[in-house]
């Protein structure tokens, strides 16, 4: 079983390694990988409370949008720099994430859920209203620049050069989320997902914990809002809306929650039907939901779990 | 000095007093049995003194810190563990990740990002302790919730040695079990109390388990103290005797 994952890694890793050599003739272009990574990533960070925490995450794209907003203000108005703006958008959002989730912690079920909705979606109608700022519906439009490393030039305006350098973003915070899940902390997560009565009578204090792995998710939710406005040199308040959560949750369930890299095949699978489907139909999320309605139907863990069920 | 001391709790839920002033000393090294008819409000008692429950008046008392207003999941940290009339276990879990969670949270890993080499050995090899202690070992790799009713309590017990209580609280370990599982698990706790020398607080129905355990009983009717002592005194009790009349049948 452990080669047979290595292998499904290496395989996993090579693809997204070569992606610019073969992703034109397969139908696709550079900036719909870049998507997928970002998105996936989105979808990894939700699925770290949704499925491994068992917390209903349902307004995660907040913290997406609030990221991808303050890169683009910063870059826009304050500092002309990528990284700049990389990391505020980072900052920023997680610090939302921070305040946000220290006063859902005491929630639970589905007060929790619904409250998690309502923040979101006080931010939508913040990103939406907030003309003078935001743009309003119109949205905000900026330019990421190359990072000048004074030796060389990284020119990230490159599409391909942008794909590498979200895939190796997008690598380090994978690997960190497995680290975490693999970690005494990520172990807690578990403990508390399980049952959470156990939990604290081992020792653990829940909420605290909870709020700790809330503020984790948002950072890395974060750093894809600030990536995945640089793709698009845009944002607009619908990456904050509730449908956006949605869709993470939509992922990781149908990508598979259990299992790590469950929300990026997810991911791959929403964007890319969502890409192709879209300019065939208007419905194209009709199909989106016949495949979580089958999912959700005959694969309880999901198409991750369809490739783990075939190696046990 | 007592471990554990108990001063006049009571419990009101609305109107109805569950527990009334009920006071207890436990001795360290000490098995004290919680006994009584159905509704005494032994598991009520039991909740005030692992810290699931406020208890609206009186104190409660471990090793000499008034832990009465203390969080449940301090209290673990102080050395109070206890496990649960259904049981509580994280049944998606394997047997060795179930042990390791419990060691890792005892060990004061709980917020490590990163655990070295060295500290994931030794956690192995607490664990590995505990699965031999609790006779486990040919499970240690299964999930807890597919495991035998028996073994699932088994598996709680040792989580909660897990922690290194010095007091562990027992709420019905025998609870649901067969006649041969129920021996099993006489058979283990009183390793526990006489070789282990764990000072413990059980609660149980099934007379069979607590009169050949105990070091000394206390019986509840109707939330007070009905009676105390050894266990012969106690099956000697007319007290006892008439609270248990025409229900002797149903708890066994």
């Amino acid at each position: 079983m452990n080669t047979r994952n290595l292998v499904l890694g290496a395989l996993l890793w090579l693809l997204l390694l070569t992606v610019p050599l073969w992703v034109v003739a397969a139908g696709g272009y550079t900036d719909l990988a870049s998507r997928v990574l970002v998105i996936g990533l989105a979808a990894l960070a939700t699925n770290l409370l949704v499925g491994h925490s068992g917390v209903m995450a349902f307004g995660h794209a907040a913290y997406f949008g609030i990221s991808a907003y303050a890169t683009g203000l910063v870059m826009k108005h304050l500092v002309p720099s990528t990284p700049v703006g990389l990391l505020a958008g980072i900052v920023v959002g997680t610090a939302g994430g921070a305040v946000i989730g220290y006063l859902l912690a005491r929630l639970r079920g589905i007060y929790f859920a619904l409250a998690t909705i309502a923040f979101g979606q006080v931010f939508f109608f913040i990103a939406f209203r907030w003309n003078a700022v935001t743009g309003g519906d119109n949205g905000l439009t900026f330019q990421r620049l190359p990072i000048d490393f004074g030796l060389g030039q990284l020119n990230l305006t490159s599409s391909t050069v942008y794909y590498y350098f979200v895939l190796a973003v997008f690598a380090l915070c994978a690997a960190l989320m497995a680290v975490l899940l693999r970690s005494p902390f990520g172990h807690t997560l578990l403990a508390m997902r399980e049952n959470e009565r156990r939990a604290r009578f081992l020792g653990i204090p829940v909420n605290r914990h909870l709020w700790i792995a809330y503020t984790v998710s948002c950072l890395f939710v974060s750093v894809a809002g600030a990536l995945y406005g640089l793709l698009n040199n845009f944002v607009n308040p619908h990456d904050l809306h509730w449908t956006q959560s949605g869709d993470f949750v939509l992922m990781a369930v149908i990508g598979g929650m259990r299992s790590f890299w469950g929300p990026l095949l997810g991911a791959a699978i929403f964007v890319v039907a969502q890409d192709s489907l879209s300019s065939i139909t208007d419905n194209w999320m009709f199909y989106i939901g016949l495949i979580f309605v089958l999912v959700v139907l005959f694969l309880p863990r999901g198409i991750a779990g369809l490739l783990q069920r075939r190696t046990a | 000095m007592s471990l554990l001391e108990v001063r006049g709790v009571t419990q009101r839920f609305g109107e109805l007093a569950a527990v009334k002033d009920v006071s207890l000393s436990v001795e360290p090294g000490e098995l004290h049995a919680i006994i009584g008819p159905n509704g005494a409000g032994k598991t009520t008692f039991f909740n005030m003194i692992s810290g699931f429950h406020q208890p609206t008046a009186g104190h409660i008392v471990f090793d000499g810190v008034d832990v009465t207003a203390v969080a449940a999941n301090q209290r673990v940290a102080m050395g109070m563990a206890r496990t649960f009339q259904i049981t509580e276990v994280f049944p998606e879990l394997t047997v060795r990740q179930n042990l390791g969670i419990a060691v890792e949270v005892a060990e004061g890993q709980r917020l490590k990002f990163f655990a070295t080499r060295a500290q994931r050995a030794a956690t192995q090899a607490r664990v590995d302790e505990l699965l031999e202690l609790g006779a486990l070992g040919a499970h240690a790799e299964r999930h807890v919730g597919e495991l035998a009713h028996g073994d699932q309590r088994t598996t709680e017990i040792m989580m909660a040695l897990a922690t290194r209580p010095r007091l562990l609280l027992l709420d019905e370990p025998a609870a649901g079990m067969g006649t041969k599982e129920t021996f099993d698990t006489a058979v283990l706790i009183r390793r526990l109390h006489r070789k282990h020398k764990l000072t413990i607080v059980l609660v149980e129905h099934d007379m069979r388990v607590i009169f050949n355990l105990a070091d000394r009983i206390t019986v509840l009717s109707e939330g007070e103290v009905l009676d105390r002592g050894t266990p012969d005194e106690i099956a000697a009790s007319e007290k006892v005797k008439v609270a248990y009349l025409g229900e002797k049948r149903e708890g066994s």
